[in-house]
């Protein structure tokens, strides 16, 4: 054999200054050429610990947003806050929280004018900086996970911070992500400044944000969040181009419509929408409007078609945004109306989504437009027998698809898969998303290597793989080629590296082997 | 086409008529049916006799003797052999002949009619004269066909001859041998008007009634087969109807036919000095599109127009399943196609589809049998029994490119089609390909690519490639390369696709290189086995431009052990002009850093 191993060891400094993690790192180069594969094995202490403690999942402490410029005086601190969350924290303390925030970005400035200080480590809360707006700051602090330990002779529990333990990436996409949901629904910051000052900012951000914070599930964020990815549902050509007809033949029949996207099984298939709007409406769909709605949509599945109601519904199509029951006389037609990026800045749409069993079309008209019943029932008398036969149709060929690949085809691994270039992301480490939580197969430690691996990726340019050595068994691998990542969770007794990276190999050649990925 | 709108007249007679001396006291003029001659006789022959064919520029003229009357003249076959007839049991041939008695048959005959396209005769018989006996002449011999009855509106008491040889003609439509009733109107029966009864006449087995084409009129009628439509003129309003048998009725099970089109007169002809000339009571119709005027002098071939037919035909699905089954078709269709897709009218895109689905069902037809034959022919070559007929080419076959060149390029161009508009048609125009299966030329995936970039939708344009809508081609590939400077993900896409062709390795190693990928290019090339046969020079040369002295020497030592393996040693050969290289390598990492030959 030709092939000859040079194995080195290398402190490792991201992981060095973690402290509590076991932390050697391997450059492994074969036959000199091969790009770096960082190899690391990890100890984490929590997995190695006993049953008699109690675990605090990471919770949301307090989530604020200012403006330093609106109070520049002193004594008009309370004037730079716009919004405040709990809100029933007294009013000196938000401003000392403000002014502290404040402080912190402008002396951190100073180091580095360009990047400004994203994230503050403290022992018992992680705070989350983020200027969406020039100016504007939105300001996140999540409570450090903790364990209490029980106490046997009946002192009181000890609370253990775990510092370290929230990802920088994860939540700074999170706040990202709230900032980007605001603006999908309101437009701008500098808008609502625009049209109502400073009062209907305020406004905007209370009614928003009341409801919004209660969604967030902090507990559960991991890598998917940081991709913020789109799931596109596979489909062969024919259907694909079947969907393609569809969509154009409703735009030219209902011209008033600019935008369609369409989505099977809470996938996309098509969207005409660009590409950073659809990443946020289709976060919206489906970890919002979609979990709402599930409940009919699973009752009716199993029926066979027929006519859901006596009359000339011969179709399965509803409304999930604007009238429920276009029967009902006392019916609103009123949809909820988004901002998308357009070439003169920005424009307002009316959000209609449209459903027939597991197809779901979202239509999008300018807002200028007045949607009354004459529409609504034009487009369910268009929409809904052409798009309940498509979600037919889809299903048959989908079905068909399987069949031909067999389960055998079905992964056995876990992994993540994220293109950036479309924002594609795979995983079969999650389970279906729900309203509440989404649900994952693996350990959060493991979940957690992978935030790691992908900070490391984020850091350098070229291709890249790591290989880490988890506890019990479990090995992680992290690959990264042009605009693609895979990450992939092995749980192979006794396997060494050469197996693990033959492994990997494998998964590439039988999972994407029509893409170009380095292997 | 330079005719002006509105001109409805779908059917017209021929530019270039024969023209014959015109009827008169002295000149009787003849038509001989199987050659489709006209013989103008003056004074019973003694003052000449001209014979003109459709075909052949130059007339026969001779003289012969007036012997009385001429009841009937004719030429053989390539005009060998001249018959004349001048009393009803008698035919003389002016060269001295005989004739010999091959087969008889014993039938009471009314009167005869004979095809001479399929050599058929068709005799009438029985008193009522609607049993018809056919014959087929084959090869010198004669064959009994089954006789079969027409079926008369009302049978007379007491029987006598009600089937007249003017009311049957017998042509070949759609390569099928018919014969035509042309049954009139019954007071008795509760029919609004006469109607032309089809009967099909197969080479074997029997007769049977097939199709039913209603005239809803009554009067004078004359028939005519022109590109497989059934013409049917009516004198008394002057005008035709036409009737296409493969054209269905989808509610009726019963084969009744409605004209195609309203009713429209003959596009006048314009005779000079007599003025125009149209359903003159002195016409003779023949079949299957001749139409003669002995008083006029003129033999014309009616033919049909299809461009008046696009405006008159409103159901573009009607009119193309008209078109694809005319002779002439293919630049009326691409017409019709360019047509519709300027008007833009709402509801259109269904209709673009219905057109499309139909082009490519006939398109799709002809690459099957193409390939049928192609695949017999190759197979059965040495059977030599089997003679394979290579299909024919219709003009309704419109291929791609006809697409391509005459519809879908122009429109691309225009100015005043939406984008969305111009990518709905071409998607679904890829739609109806793939839906027939058929192969997808590239540059019709170029004119959607083309389109989207014009109009910036390069989101659009990723999707149609992710879900592999637009196929995997080298040329296609090169052309998302080129994009890379508009749209960065272009890259990805091209590289993704090179891969899947899975005979692009060398474009792909040429794509890392060019973006200095060097050592991704080289992992490339060992992940599909061919790093033994690489030019080290061509690696060298990319690793030195990178400027990173690491990876220089990554792929130096990596051809250095490529040669030890290959050869025994790890220098490299003249032939490789690598010296360069290694006079770099020994300035960089010094002499000694070279790699030692191993003994084994």
């Amino acid at each position: 054999m030709d092939e000859c191993f040079f194995i080195f060891v290398e402190a490792h400094l991201f992981f060095a200054l973690q402290g509590t993690w076991h932390v050697i790192t391997v450059y492994y180069r074969e036959e000199h050429f091969h790009s770096k594969i960082s190899l690391m094995l990890m100890i984490s202490p929590r997995m190695a610990t006993g049953m008699q403690e109690k675990q605090y999942s990471p919770s949301l402490l307090s989530f604020f947003i200012y403006n330093p410029k609106f109070g520049p005086r002193e004594g008009e601190e309370e004037k730079k806050i716009l919004f405040y969350h709990p809100s029933e924290v007294e009013k000196n303390e938000k401003i000392r929280n403000v002014g502290l925030c404040e402080a912190i970005v402008q002396f951190t400035r100073t180091f580095c004018p360009s990047k400004p200080a994203k994230s503050l480590h403290t022992q018992k809360n992680r705070q989350f900086f983020f200027e969406p707006e020039e100016n504007f700051w939105i300001v996140m602090v999540v409570r450090n996970p903790m364990v209490e330990k029980a106490n046997k002779e009946g002192r009181p529990a000890a609370t253990e911070y775990q510092e370290e333990e929230l990802l920088d990436n994860v939540y700074g996409a999170v706040l990202q992500q709230c900032y980007s949901m605001y603006k999908l629904f309101n437009g701008t910051f500098g808008r609502a400044m625009e049209a109502g000052a400073v009062e209907l900012l305020t406004q905007k951000l209370e009614k928003f944000f009341y409801r919004y914070l209660q969604t967030l599930h902090l507990q559960s964020c991991d890598l998917l969040d940081v991709f913020g990815g789109i799931s596109f549902f596979p489909l062969d050509k024919m259907t694909y181009l079947k969907i393609q007809s569809f969509v154009n033949r409703v735009e030219e029949s209902l011209s008033l419509i600019k935008y369609t996207t369409f989505l099977y099984n809470d996938q996309l298939i098509w969207s005409s929408l660009e590409q950073d709007d659809m990443r946020i409406l289709y976060k919206y769909l489906t970890t919002s409007l979609f979990p709402r709605h599930s409940e009919p949509e699973l009752a009716g599945r199993d029926s066979p078609l027929r006519p859901e109601v006596a009359g000339n519904l011969l179709h399965y199509g509803r409304f999930l945004t604007g009238p429920t029951n276009l029967k009902d006389p006392d019916a609103k037609f009123r949809f909820p109306r988004i901002f998308v990026n357009s070439s003169d800045g920005y424009e307002e749409l009316h959000l209609i989504v449209y459903k027939a069993m597991s197809a779901a079309v979202c239509f999008m008209i300018s807002a200028s437009e007045e949607l009354g019943r004459e529409f609504c029932e034009q487009l369910d008398g268009l929409v809904g027998p052409q798009l309940t036969l498509l979600a037919s149709d889809i299903c048959e060929q989908y079905n068909i698809n399987r069949r031909i690949s067999g389960p055998e085809k079905e992964p056995q691994f876990k992994f993540i898969y994220f293109n950036h270039m479309n924002l594609a992301e795979k995983s079969t480490i999650h389970m279906r998303k729900t309203a509440s939580v989404s649900l994952t197969s693996v350990h959060p430690d493991l979940m957690k290597i992978l935030g790691d691996i992908h900070a490391d990726f984020v850091r350098v340019d070229e291709d890249e793989e790591i290989i880490v050595k988890a506890m019990t068994d479990y090995w992680v691998v992290g690959k990264k080629s042009d605009q693609r990542e895979l990450y992939v969770i092995l749980n192979q007794k006794n396997a060494n590296l050469i197996e693990v990276n033959e492994e990997v190999k494998r998964l590439c050649a039988t999972q994407f082997n029509n893409i170009f990925f380095l292997d | 086409l330079g005719e002006s709108f509105g001109d409805n007249h779908y059917l017209e007679l021929c530019e270039s008529p024969v023209q014959f001396e015109n009827a008169s006291a002295v000149n009787n003029v003849f038509f001989d049916e199987a050659n489709k001659q006209v013989f103008a006789v003056r004074s019973g022959g003694a003052t000449g006799v001209v014979v003109k064919g459709p075909d052949d520029k130059n007339s026969i003229a001779f003289r012969m003797d007036d012997k009385g009357e001429v009841k009937c003249i004719k030429f053989s076959f390539e005009n060998k052999i001249l018959a004349v007839q001048r009393t009803s049991k008698s035919v003389v041939f002016p060269d001295k002949r005989s004739l010999k008695l091959l087969k008889s048959q014993s039938i009471n005959v009314n009167w005869y009619m004979y095809c001479p396209e399929t050599s058929v005769i068709l005799l009438s018989t029985t008193v009522q004269g609607n049993v018809l006996q056919p014959f087929a002449f084959k090869n010198g011999t004669m064959s009994k066909m089954s006789k079969f009855e027409i079926e008369l509106p009302a049978v007379p008491k007491p029987a006598k001859l009600s089937l007249s040889e003017r009311d049957i003609a017998v042509a070949t439509i759609y390569g099928q041998l018919y014969v035509m009733y042309l049954k009139h109107h019954s007071r008795t029966a509760n029919s609004p008007g006469a109607e032309v009864v089809l009967y099909h006449l197969p080479r074997e087995g029997p007769c049977k009634k097939t199709h039913t084409l209603k005239l809803n009129t009554t009067g004078k009628f004359a028939l005519n087969v022109v590109d497989n439509l059934v013409v049917v003129h009516h004198q008394s309003s002057q005008t035709s109807f036409i009737f296409d048998i493969k054209m269905k009725d989808p509610d009726s099970t019963l084969n009744i036919h409605l004209p195609v089109l309203p009713p429209w007169s003959i596009h006048p002809y314009k005779i000079p000095l007599t003025g125009t000339s149209c359903y003159s009571s002195t016409w003779s119709v023949f079949q299957p599109d001749i139409i003669i005027s002995a008083s006029e002098g003129y033999l014309w071939h009616l033919q049909v127009k299809l461009q008046p037919v696009v405006n008159l035909l409103q159901d573009k699905g009607k009119l193309m399943d008209f078109l694809l089954r005319r002779r002439d078709c293919k630049m009326v269709i691409l017409s019709v196609c360019s047509q519709m897709l300027i008007k833009g009218d709402k509801g259109n895109l269904p209709v673009v589809a219905t057109v499309f689905d139909k082009l490519s069902q006939v398109y799709k037809e002809y690459l099957e049998a193409e390939q049928s034959y192609t695949t017999a022919v190759e197979s059965g070559a040495s059977r030599a029994s089997t003679v394979h007929k290579r299909p024919v080419r219709t003009q309704a076959v419109i291929d791609q490119s006809d697409m391509y060149t005459h519809v879908l390029s122009t429109f691309t161009e225009r100015k005043d089609s939406s984008h969305k508009f111009v990518i709905a048609v071409l998607m679904e125009y890829i739609r109806s390909l793939n839906q027939f299966q058929i192969t997808v030329q590239h540059y019709l995936y170029e004119l959607v690519i083309k389109t989207l970039v014009q109009h910036n939708l390069f989101y659009m344009l990723h999707q149609f490639l992710q879900y592999h809508v637009l196929s995997d081609s080298k040329p296609l590939a090169c052309l998302l390369l080129s994009l890379e400077s508009t749209y960065p993900p272009a890259h990805q896409l091209s590289l993704d696709m090179l891969k899947r062709l899975s005979t692009a390795n060398d474009e792909i190693v040429e794509v890392l290189l060019s973006k200095q990928q060097v050592l991704g290019a080289l992992r490339f090339v060992r992940s599909v086995g061919g790093h033994d046969n690489i030019s080290a020079r061509k690696f060298l040369d990319a690793a030195r431009q990178t400027k990173d002295q690491m990876l220089f020497y990554t792929i130096f030592r990596f051809f250095e052990q490529r040669n030890q393996r290959l050869r025994g040693s790890p220098s490299f050969t003249p032939g490789e002009h690598c010296e360069e290289h290694v006079a770099f390598f020994k300035q960089l990492f010094g002499e000694q850093a070279l790699m030692k030959p191993v003994t084994v």
